[in-house]
């Protein structure tokens, strides 16, 4: 599997920025992921896709350690993620994460949702948080929306929100578990729209998503993963037009033409 | 001729009464009515009773002497003084009993729920242990029970339990020395009132400081230098001007220094213990309530556990928690009338109860109990209710 992530990138200079070497997670006695190998270069974008249950959404919630894996071993930017809090922490500050149901803190407005973290975390200067923060409002092009409350903007504006909130603390790696899946369609766009403006500028992205025409506009990778197992792995239009596995063929039968 | 629908006349009652706001009219008048004859016969049935036994309405009896004692008395206090005095003890040792269970029970309920919370096995089990028991046992046995455990438990003052001489618990109060003020003192308390003004001062400074340049300044640290440290040094520097009365063994009690006595222990700790098992459960409700992406937004963020919860999910559960914890306030402020039960003076053993019997002025003394406690609760529930507005209007 490793061998095979390599190839699909096929540029060795790259640096590497996300290790997973023979990772098992286990749920009481059901087995969640199942050997799991997984490199990621610096700039990859990755789409991971795959039925529900299928423990995509478990696998990135790893990576910052949300959820915690039982064996094998996780390292993101070098760092280890082991029962040590301050690595934990450590790795959290550079892994930035967007969640279906957005997340947005509800007794802060929109700025003080962006600048909480850089302030108690970065200990940055209000003033330079918040002329951070309204940069990344600008850049995904909510800066009116600054001084309001989450309850009053669209679903579309929260997530926005919660992007530019994960980008003021300057991360290297953006993890997004199915953002657009608690959004009515009109609103979809408009956060693809922001994430493939991210992805244009160079960010490390894992992408739990079932939006295919992201997948294939953006990815480097397409992982496709069914009962806890890495089942395929290729570049977009490979992986669309030719899937090898079975389950793959089957799964993007379902997904594609419904 | 033509089949046209028409409403059936009705006469001019019927049609009042079903008619949608002349039905609620005459709803409201009906209910006024009925509420205002209810108190005018009430009020007119005391009146005549009254008259039967030759009793007339007065509270002339406030002012002559009550002729009985007290023995915890915040203001000076005799046999001697009046009815209204010993009212006036009764409602500060209600209040001091009522300020202090509540500032416990607060500390000590959020301490639990944030235990009850814990993944720690035997943590949980022993919060949840406490919280059932203590809250499936009605108050006024806690308050006999500590009692008693105070009473029969303690030793009697001739074989008290010192500690290092100057403190001696007994079965008739804890006794402590007492501190006698030199002038010098002065200077301490004017460093400490320093300290505190600086404090007020430094809070505000380290804020804007962080705001400026993202420096944290050991607030914390800095303000215990200030507030404590400093009046500590100079305490000593100044060769400790006070002097202690301590307490001594005088025939079968101390005499000198102060006490706290047994029922004030006895009440204090089996109300806010009692009210602690309640908070708690509300604490924890409050917390589970806040929705758990909350938690895990903030962890994505890197901030740190103790952040997470004192940033995000506190400001959050305090909307869940402070309207019941209001009711808690008020409950523990009018169980502490249970007081009587041990001989606690509070408001229902001095003016409701001994001035009562002693004067026979029942009408009185009970209307002025319920409107004494009337206005502690309304106090108490303004408070709360001003409190939760202010974080409530955070969210929109």
């Amino acid at each position: 599997m490793n061998e095979s992530a390599n190839k699909s990138n096929g540029n060795p200079e790259r640096e590497i920025v996300i290790v997973i070497r023979k990772m098992h997670k286990w749920y009481g006695q059901f087995h969640v992921l199942k050997d799991i190998n997984l490199n990621v270069e610096r700039g990859e974008k990755i789409v991971i896709c795959g039925p529900s249950g299928s423990g995509k959404s478990t696998l990135i919630r790893c990576i910052n350690r949300l959820e915690e894996h039982q064996d094998g071993e996780i390292i993101v930017d070098g760092t280890e993620l082991t029962n040590d809090l301050k690595n934990v922490e450590l790795v959290r500050r550079e892994v930035g994460m967007v969640f279906q149901h957005f997340n947005l803190f509800p007794h802060l407005t929109v700025l003080d949702n962006c600048t909480l973290a850089p302030i108690w975390v970065r200990k940055e200067p209000r003033e330079e948080a918040e002329a951070t923060a309204m940069e990344y409002l600008e850049r995904v092009k909510i800066p009116d929306q600054a001084n309001k409350f989450p309850g009053q903007l669209s679903g579309g504006q929260q997530q926005r929100v919660a992007i530019a909130r994960s980008l003021c603390m300057k991360p290297r790696v953006m993890l997004f578990d199915e953002p657009t899946s608690a959004l009515d369609p009109e609103m979809i766009k408009e956060v693809l729209d922001v994430m493939i403006e991210l992805a244009k500028g160079g960010m490390t992205m894992l992408c739990v998503t079932h939006e295919m025409g992201f997948a294939k506009t953006v990815a480097d990778r397409v992982i496709f993963m069914d009962e806890g197992e890495i089942i395929e792995q290729n570049k977009p239009h490979e992986f669309f037009d030719n899937p090898q596995h079975d389950r793959t063929k089957l799964f993007l039968s379902q997904i594609l033409n419904h | 001729m033509a089949e046209v629908a028409v409403s059936p006349q009705r006469n001019a009652i019927s049609r009042l009464w079903n008619d949608k706001e002349s039905r609620s009219v005459i709803i409201q008048i009906i209910t006024i009515s009925l509420v205002f004859a209810f108190l005018a016969y009430i009020i007119h049935n005391a009146v005549v009773n009254l008259q039967a036994i030759g009793k007339g309405f007065s509270y002339n009896f406030l002012w002559q002497p009550s002729s009985y004692d007290i023995n915890q008395h915040l203001i000076e206090y005799n046999s001697r003084s009046t009815h209204f005095r010993a009212m006036l003890v009764g409602i500060l040792n209600t209040i001091l009993v009522a300020i202090c269970g509540i500032v416990l029970a607060s500390i000590v309920g959020f301490v639990l729920g944030v235990l009850r919370l814990s993944k720690n096995w035997i943590v949980n089990r022993l919060a949840y242990c406490y919280i059932e028991y203590v809250r499936n046992v009605p108050v006024l046995l806690h308050i006999l029970l500590v009692h008693g455990l105070i009473v029969h438990a303690f030793p009697v003052p001739r074989q008290a339990i010192s500690i290092g001489d100057l403190t001696f618990m007994t079965n008739r109060g804890i006794f402590s020395p007492k501190p006698l003020y030199e002038p010098l003192f002065l200077v301490v308390v004017v460093l400490f009132l320093l300290g505190l003004a600086f404090m007020w001062w430094f809070r505000r400074y380290a804020q804007k400081v962080q705001d400026e340049t993202g420096q944290h300044y050991p607030v914390f640290w800095i303000g215990l230098g200030a507030i404590v440290g400093v009046p500590l040094v100079s305490f000593f520097l100044l060769g400790s001007p006070i002097t202690w009365d301590v307490p001594e063994l005088k025939g079968f009690n101390f005499t000198g220094g102060m006490v706290v006595r047994p029922e004030f222990i006895a009440l204090l700790l089996a109300l806010s213990l009692y009210t602690a098992a309640f908070i708690g459960e509300i604490v924890r409700a409050g917390i589970l309530g806040v929705y758990y992406g909350q938690t895990e937004a903030s962890y994505a963020l890197g901030i740190n556990r103790g952040r997470s919860l004192s940033l995000v999910v506190i400001p959050q559960a305090l909307r869940i928690i402070v309207p019941p914890l209001t009711s808690q306030y008020l409950n523990l402020m009018k169980n502490s009338s249970l007081a009587v039960a041990i001989g606690y003076m509070d408001i229902v053993a001095t003016i409701g109860g001994i001035s009562l019997n002693q004067t026979g002025r029942e009408m009185e003394c009970m209307i002025i109990v319920l409107a004494l406690y009337l206005v502690m609760s309304l106090i108490i529930s303004m408070i709360m209710n001003w409190y939760n507005k202010r974080i409530k209007l955070v969210e929109r």
